[in-house]
């Protein structure tokens, strides 16, 4: 059929069931927006900063599972939206950035508002397009999904300039496509299936090390199949959050530098490892060279690279998590039929023993509120509930998210794990309440955090998007002035923020979502359940102590067993 | 230890800026690279040294594999590849010179590009260590420039492709 390109990128988008996309328009994007108010099926949200649109992608897509689309026009459009890519490329979120680009004819000149995006982004994207003939775009277009979602999942850009957007042609989607250049693992090696099976099966003390990819690889029900039937304890990472019931006996906790210490001494005290779909990250391991230092590593990914990149694996099972999982399990059907047993118990009782000698802890001292309690309150409203997913910035508060909320479904947990990018909770949010108008989005949020992406209330409210937004508000850069409290002698450096300014609920207010406040603990229970309660974009500006620490901790570079607990003041030096 | 890999790349805008910003990015060093067509169309063959320990070459091939536009990585192993490379030095060759640095390049084959009053510009072609050689022998003289294309390579003729160690390939 006849039409320009810009339709024709619509037309590719319907056909791959897109109907949601964020973004900003702008000069070199503007034919493609002119087709979308022409007709689509497809929802346009109207972000207020191309960060934000990038970062609803992204929320919209780990709460679905499908890719996430981002907008936006060339230059300062194009480069604000480095961020969220570079935050998907980190943490595996399938993602297709499509940006419009000066005319043709004016790249390379320092055109108003050209920049090289796709040079840009090279180093941070699986692959991108530059489109230079307009019958190469829906090609482009089918390659970009197709890239963004298969294998590991990242982040793709297809840049297209003006004039090809306007430039007219008979437009055919393609049905299937061929990249030879681009074959992720589709099959499983049995062998190595059966010799992992057996490795397990030896063990005494083996534990499943659940990354992310489990959860990008909608493999979560083959893991808990997998766990129960051979009673394996499973330690989950932050970006592994929710892929298996934290309410499950099988469930220890998360590994690394501010998780349990029993997650943290499973994994130092293991025979078998088992990484299912996790990659050895610092902030997991510590130092690597005393990270689960007697065990045998089987390591299953689909990313060959990951193998051995870090950590060497014994025995590694390279392909599609789902089916890895799901094979096995068959392994340890056929070795249960065969009469053998699985040997954890005492294993699991030793684990269950350290949980409860080592619980979560910190000081009841002072009158002030104290942040844990923010998430222990939201907890204990939620429990049962399964309409609820939380987001997070990243921070002091993330950690206690982390720490406190337990997620027993999958992908009701969506935070920024690799690049720690302050900020993605709340615009992630608006994303996934989009991917799932049904759920009670709730934002966890610093008060650091917020205040990078803060704008995009005015997105929620007037995209009628509700979320909920809980502030712990300490008034600090909380993790840095953690960090300088116990590494730096206590010389804070410019982290004093100001608890009361903004005026939070002021602020919420004037974008007319409701504001509220919580500066004590009987407050506090009221306050929330009313916040989550109202159907609205509510703010909950939760006043809290800004001298409470985040413990357990392992300082950076230091061993898991040299982890922190909270009354510990003096740390050792890594 | 040096590797030299072979990587037969799509012949797309931006490939060769992909694979070595992987380099860069990861902290790996290319000590030379010659890029040119192949036996097919629209695929670059991309010949390039790399120093590093066995555990990096993994990654590094591992890496590559990972780019849309890559379509194989090999290894061009020693005793089972044919290496090439061409060099252009110019040696001061002052009147009284001349003749021993020409029966010097007649003797190991080397071809005269050009000659001036008070230079010579020497066209070699061999392996990689056989320019190593010439230009260790010339120095004396005075290089006043040397430009290197560095190496291409093929499995030899013997062993065929099975010469190149396919280390990941789709």
């Amino acid at each position: 059929m006849r039409m320009n390109g810009a339709d024709a990128l619509l037309r590719s988008l319907e056909a791959e069931g897109v109907d949601t996309v964020f973004g900003i328009p702008g000069g070199a994007i503007l034919p493609t927006y002119d087709a979308l108010a022409r007709g689509t099926t497809i929802r346009h949200v109207l972000a207020r900063h191309e960060q934000g649109a990038g970062h609803m992608a992204q929320g919209f897509a780990r709460a679905s599972g499908r890719v996430g689309v981002a907008f936006a026009t060339s230059g300062p459009g194009a480069t604000n939206l480095v961020t969220p890519i570079a935050d998907a490329w980190m943490d595996s979120t399938p993602l297709v950035c499509v940006t419009g680009q000066v005319r043709s004819h004016l790249i390379g000149t320092d055109a108003f508002q050209e920049c090289d995006i796709t040079g840009i982004t090279i180093p941070i994207v699986k692959h991108s397009w530059l489109v230079q003939d307009v019958d190469e775009l829906p090609h482009a277009i089918k390659a970009a999904f197709h890239v963004a979602s298969t294998g590991r999942c990242g982040p793709v850009l297809v840049d297209i300039p003006r004039d090809i957007q306007e430039a007219e042609f008979d437009f055919s989607y393609p049905d299937e496509i061929d990249l030879p250049g681009w074959r992720p693992a589709a099959s499983v090696n049995t062998k190595q299936v059966r010799a992992a099976a057996q490795a397990i099966a030896d063990a005494q003390r083996p534990v499943l090390y659940v990354g992310g990819g489990t959860i990008n690889a909608e493999a979560c029900d083959e893991l808990r199949r997998l766990a129960e039937l051979w009673q394996l304890p499973v330690v989950t990472t932050l970006m592994a959050k929710s892929s298996f019931p934290e309410t499950h006996e099988l469930h220890f906790g998360w590994p690394g530098m501010h998780g349990a210490k029993w997650s943290n001494w499973a994994m130092n005290k293991c025979d078998v490892l088992v990484a299912v779909g996790a990659r050895f990250d610092d902030r997991v391991t510590g130092k690597l060279s005393a990270f689960a230092p007697g065990a045998t590593v089987v390591h299953l990914d689909v990313d060959a690279a990951e193998i051995g990149k870090l950590r060497r694996a014994e025995i590694p099972v390279v392909g599609p998590l789902k089916q890895i999982l799901a094979e096995l399990a068959n392994a340890f059907e056929a070795l249960k039929d065969k009469g053998v047993r699985s040997q954890t118990g005492p294993w699991l009782a030793q684990l269950a023993g350290w949980r409860e000698e080592f619980p979560l802890r910190y000081g009841d001292d002072g009158d002030m509120l104290k942040p844990q309690r923010v998430l222990e309150t939201l907890q204990a409203q939620t429990s049962g509930r399964d309409d609820v997913i939380w987001t997070t910035g990243v921070g002091q508060h993330q950690m206690w998210a982390m720490q406190y909320l337990l997620c027993d479904r999958p992908r009701s947990f969506i935070t920024s794990g690799g690049l720690g990018t302050m900020g993605y909770g709340l615009p992630a949010a608006v994303g996934a309440k989009a991917a799932r108008p049904d759920a009670t989005v709730v934002c966890i949020d610093g008060d650091g955090c917020f205040q990078m992406t803060s704008q995009e209330l005015a997105t929620s409210v007037t995209e009628d998007l509700p979320i909920v937004v809980v502030i712990v508000n300490n008034g600090y850069l909380g993790m840095v002035r953690q960090w300088q409290d116990m590494f730096f002698e206590e010389r804070f450096s410019q982290v004093r923020l100001a608890q009361d300014s903004p005026d939070y609920v002021k602020l919420a207010e004037a974008y007319g979502a409701v504001g509220l406040r919580a500066e004590t603990e009987d407050e506090l229970e009221a306050t929330l359940a009313e916040a989550m309660a109202c159907g609205r974009t509510a703010v909950v500006d939760c006043r809290v102590d800004p001298a409470e620490h985040c413990f357990p901790m392992i300082p950076a570079g230091a061993a898991a067993l040299d982890l922190v607990e909270y009354e510990q003041r003096s740390v050792p030096v890594p | 230890m040096i590797h030299t890999l072979s990587v037969l790349v799509e012949d797309k805008p931006g490939a060769l800026m992909r694979i070595s910003s992987m380099f860069a990015r990861r902290g790996y060093n290319i000590d030379s690279l010659a890029v040119g067509p192949t036996e097919r169309q629209n695929v670059s063959r991309i010949v390039m040294r790399v120093d590093c320990e066995q555990h990096s070459l993994e990654q590094i091939e591992k890496q590559m594999h990972k780019l849309v536009n890559v379509l194989r990585v090999s290894e061009l192993e020693p005793g089972q590849a044919v290496e090439r490379e061409l060099a252009l030095i110019t040696v001061a060759a002052a009147p009284a010179a001349r003749a021993e640095l020409l029966s010097l390049a007649e003797v190991l084959g080397v071809r005269v590009a050009d000659v001036g009053p008070n230079a010579i510009v020497f066209e070699v072609v061999g392996a990689p260590e056989q320019i190593d050689t010439f230009e260790e022998l010339v120095r004396p003289h005075g290089i006043k420039e040397l430009a290197r294309t560095g190496r291409i390579g093929l499995a030899r003729a013997s062993v065929g492709r099975s010469g190149t160690k396919q280390l990941v390939h789709n």
